[in-house]
């Protein structure tokens, strides 16, 4: 099991032994948006860089960019999630994932919070 | 340190996540907007907006003052009627819109929280040479019961006598019992009472009535709910900078009889003509049914010029994107300017929403 990291723009990943980075929000995240009605999800073998957009979750107050987290190339996304968005909210940082990423640069984790400097940062 | 309602200590207890809303501290929602919003529509929920502000009018001179403070006639009002109206400015700005309830021996206004101090200040300059007294009463408490079950279990809370009296309101009735103002009167477009009443029972009535099944309903299923109802929220919909006429407020103006001369009479009047000759924008609904949400300041594209969303939202019963909108008269197409991506949405008349049904075509 991967050690998770978050972005400070609240964006989780776990990244397994083959370099392969789950990514999702933190339950703050869907927490302070409330409930959440449609979800962007990004095509599968666009290649993103570091805190690029993409996608897109919008609750019934507000909408919200998504960014990665690093670098890749975007593997699979959670298409469940399209059908029901409201997963988010019941379960942000487990089964609610948003996309899987093929990292191009794992240094670049290096950079992330571990999980409890993230939580200290919210409030 | 924020204000807090008498029910502050209730809405930590319900689960409540409090948000700043013009310096109270209120409930944003208790867990899920979606679930409370729905709980109104096909149950019963309760909201303490005792955040509001309740001034009492009384004296000689009492319906004169009112005659000239609002748009709506409140000579149509005998005791336990209400009048949904607005005060304007002199320029025919809305300074707020409110209600007034015409009681035994005095008149009840409830205005907006945001708007309290204004419109306070604004009734006392304009209430000089009548004989009136006016009483802002920050010591009552105020809850909104509403959704199909609201009115029964309010009922079942009271004895015989007072149960026949509540349970006979009209819309847009209100009666007084003992020290509580039972109205039928609402934001939500479902059936419902709003309740006003020394807040030392606050508690207590809020306790029974979470007994009784209603459950607390925060301000995010609020402004949906009356979204959906197609409801004006000052500030957004309507602000001292537009016309009555511009927001939809048309049936809140008596223009009869001709010589009473409400505040901004000339200059609403001189926007009627603007309106005759097709020249002032209108309020109306549009409806995205993409994936999406409207929201309050997107541009407006129609075949007859630029507009704006004034408020705009996801509403949960319809399941897709509702707003309201200024856009020119004679509008017949429409766009939206979303996130830099124009959509094409319809125009509505703005009520979307009643008894929990869909009402626009």
């Amino acid at each position: 099991m991967s050690t998770r990291k978050f972005a400070e723009s609240h964006e989780w990943i776990d990244v397994d032994a083959d370099g392969v980075g789950t990514v999702g929000i933190s339950d703050f995240a869907q927490s302070a948006l409330g409930d959440i009605v449609f979800v962007e999800l990004p095509t599968v073998g666009r290649t993103v860089a570091a805190k690029e957009e993409v996608a897109v979750v919008e609750s019934v107050k507000s909408v919200s960019d998504i960014y990665s987290p690093v670098s890749g190339e975007i593997v699979a996304v959670n298409e469940e999630l399209t059908g029901q968005p409201e997963a988010i909210n019941a379960a942000a940082e487990s089964t609610a994932w948003l996309f899987k990423i093929k990292l191009s640069d794992a240094s670049e984790l290096e950079s992330l919070l571990d999980p409890d400097t993230y939580a200290s940062q919210q409030h | 340190m924020n204000k807090r309602t008498p029910l502050y200590e209730q809405h930590i207890a319900a689960g409540g996540k409090l948000v700043d809303f013009a310096g109270w501290d209120m409930p944003i929602n208790y867990g899920s907007q979606i679930a409370e919003h729905k709980q109104v529509r096909e149950h019963a929920g309760v909201f303490d907006v005792s955040h509001m502000n309740v001034v009492d009018v009384e004296g000689p001179d009492a319906l004169p003052f009112l005659r000239r403070l609002v748009t709506n006639d409140p000579i149509k009002l005998e005791p336990g009627k209400a009048l949904y109206t607005c005060m304007l400015n002199e320029k025919g700005g809305v300074v707020d819109d409110l209600i007034v309830y015409c009681l035994d021996s005095y008149y009840r206004l409830v205005v907006n929280c945001a708007t309290g101090e204004k419109d306070l200040a604004w009734m006392q300059k304009h209430s000089a040479g009548f004989d009136v007294t006016l009483t802002h009463r920050p010591e009552l408490a105020i809850l909104a019961v509403h959704g199909p079950q609201s009115i029964a279990i309010v009922c079942s809370l009271l004895d015989a006598g007072s149960a026949a009296i509540v349970g006979g309101l009209k819309n847009f009735r209100a009666a007084e019992i003992g020290d509580t103002l039972y109205a039928r009167t609402g934001y939500t477009g479902e059936l419902g009472l709003e309740l006003i009443f020394p807040a030392d029972y606050a508690a207590e009535l809020w306790n029974k009535l979470l007994a009784a099944g209603v459950k607390p309903i925060g301000l995010g299923a609020r402004d949906t709910l009356r979204l959906e109802a197609g409801m004006n929220l000052y500030g957004h919909d309507m602000t001292e900078e537009t016309s009555p006429l511009e927001s939809n407020l048309e049936q809140v103006i008596s223009w009869e009889p001709a010589d009473r001369d409400f505040i901004g009479r000339a200059a609403v009047s001189e926007h009627k003509k603007l309106q005759l000759e097709g020249k002032l924008p209108h309020l109306t609904g549009l409806v995205y049914e993409g994936r999406g949400v409207l929201r309050e300041g997107q541009r407006v594209e129609t075949d007859a010029g630029s507009g704006i969303i004034t408020s705009g939202s996801f509403s949960p019963t319809l399941n897709h994107s509702i707003a309201l909108a200024r856009i020119p008269l004679g509008a017949t197409s429409c766009q939206v300017d979303m996130r830099g991506t124009l959509v094409p949405v319809r125009i509505v008349k703005p009520s979307f929403v009643r008894f929990g049904k869909k009402v626009f075509e």
